[in-house]
């Protein structure tokens, strides 16, 4: 089991990231079933989004990859900047031999690369996947615009019911709705009734 | 209920962790994301078709920039929903659930006030760097909005919320957030009237005196700065209803 083919070593050596997520996860999901208190809950499902947030950013990751900004001798266009640089410096020292050769195969290589080209699949390796980081920007972004809108319904249901326990909260509803009758579609009386209660209390 | 809550979760781990198996290793060259030609295209091709060197800025408003723009508008959405569910109304805002225990007159800490005073400019500073430099180095409408918003909310932890909606009212902010949404539509729509097809960027260079792929760095720009409008915004009206459950009154 512990072996090189065993499964616990290609879970916790190989994939120790998943193993993370899914405890992440799990943590998150339980909070939202077993917690009775709203907030728990919510602090529950903001864990649950951050093991998912977590596991597409690492699938985005690659080997020897760096962030996915392009160095400047990948940049198709950055090259104006550095050859403007190259022949100040030229221009600027006493060119010894060495400088001059090296600036001139600079300013060659500069010339060669003049149009601009994409990258080679060897070159794409060298940086990470964009897309994952892409898709969590915004999902993080969403994540904070719909956990604010959860918070404002906490409130609100806190301000209805005095509580934010699951458990009250049910049994309040339960209660209320076992109190009211229901009122007859067709007579419009208890309509009146409740509308005149209601200009009463106004007043 | 926690012994079948605890039941569910376990099963639910033991089938991820067995799916976990299948998954690439932790940077695999090969795996399905990293294979893909999407991927690949983004990476390969960011630098030829617009000049912007960080693929993510790239990626999120021009390549996706319709998904990005309905983003923002679900940001603005959220604000308002927020709004509208603790307005309070007539008889509802003198009702003792909105009192709280900790409501004392309290005056501001010297020692706090004056330290964010010195931090508000340099917050406020940085955020602009990070939106403006968001397309050569990590950054963006979205984090650059974020700190933006953190620097309005500072002022109203350090003194209380009236000195922080003397400076951007929640009214004012509604209203910037429909704008940011409107600087993103217009971008796009512009775009439109110039003959391509919604959020293409490339057409704006029949207007502005550069290359198609510098217009679409511009146009970035433009858009990135809408976003940022309406996250700055959104963040300040949410922290303003939430931590006074929608009075709009007193401090913290």
């Amino acid at each position: 089991m512990f072996g090189e083919d065993g499964l616990l070593n290609e879970l916790l050596v190989e994939r120790f990231n998943y193993c993370v997520y899914v405890v992440l996860l799990l943590i998150g999901l339980y909070a939202m079933i077993a917690k009775n208190n709203l907030i728990k809950k919510l602090i529950g499902m903001s864990i649950f989004q951050t093991a998912i947030i977590l596991f597409y950013v690492s699938i985005g990751v690659k080997e020897g990859g760096t962030i996915p900004i392009y160095v400047a001798e990948h940049d198709p266009h950055g090259h104006h900047a550095e050859h403007a640089a190259h022949r100040e410096e030229a221009n600027a020292t006493e060119a010894t031999e060495e400088n001059a050769t090296t600036a001139a195969v600079s300013n060659e290589e500069d010339h060669g690369h003049h149009a601009p080209r994409s990258l080679t699949d060897e070159e794409t390796f060298g940086y990470a996947n964009p897309l994952p980081h892409v898709l969590m920007l915004t999902a993080i972004v969403v994540g904070v615009a719909t956990l604010g809108v959860a918070l404002a319904l906490t409130q609100r249901i806190y301000r209805a019911f005095g509580t934010i326990e699951e458990d009250d909260v049910l049994a309040a509803i339960r209660a209320e709705d076992a109190s009211t009758v229901i009122p007859d579609l067709l007579s419009t009386k208890p309509k009146r009734v409740k509308a005149t209660q209601r200009k009463a209390k106004k007043a | 209920m926690k012994k079948v809550a605890l039941a569910v979760t376990l099963f639910i781990g033991a089938l991820l962790l067995y799916a976990a198996k299948d998954f690439s290793a932790w940077g695999d060259l090969q795996s399905p994301a990293s294979a893909s030609p999407v991927s690949k295209h983004f990476i390969a091709d960011t630098g030829v078709d617009t000049e912007v060197p960080n693929m993510v800025t790239a990626v999120l408003a021009d390549y996706r920039g319709f998904d990005t723009m309905f983003e923002t508008v679900v940001i603005f959405i959220a604000g308002i929903a927020i709004i509208a569910i603790l307005r309070c109304t007539g008889a509802d805002a003198d009702s003792p659930a909105l009192e709280r225990e900790s409501d004392v007159a309290t005056e501001p800490d010297l020692i706090v006030t004056n330290t964010v005073r010195l931090l508000i400019p340099v917050i406020q500073l940085f955020a602009f760097y990070v939106l403006a430099h968001g397309h050569v180095s990590p950054g963006g409408g979205f984090q650059g909005g974020v700190i933006m918003g953190a620097s309005f909310i500072l002022v109203a932890l350090a003194w209380d919320l009236p000195k922080a909606m003397e400076r951007l009212s929640v009214d004012r902010a509604v209203m910037l957030a429909g704008v940011g949404i409107l600087i993103y539509a217009g971008i796009g729509l512009l775009s439109m009237l110039l003959g391509g097809e919604f959020l293409d960027y490339a057409e704006l260079s029949h207007v502005l005196p550069v290359s198609p792929e510098m217009a679409r760095y511009h146009a970035m720009l433009g858009v990135e700065i809408g976003v940022a409008f309406t996250v700055t915004a959104v963040m300040f009206a949410i922290y303003a209803n939430l931590s006074t459950r929608g009075r709009l009154a007193g401090g913290l």
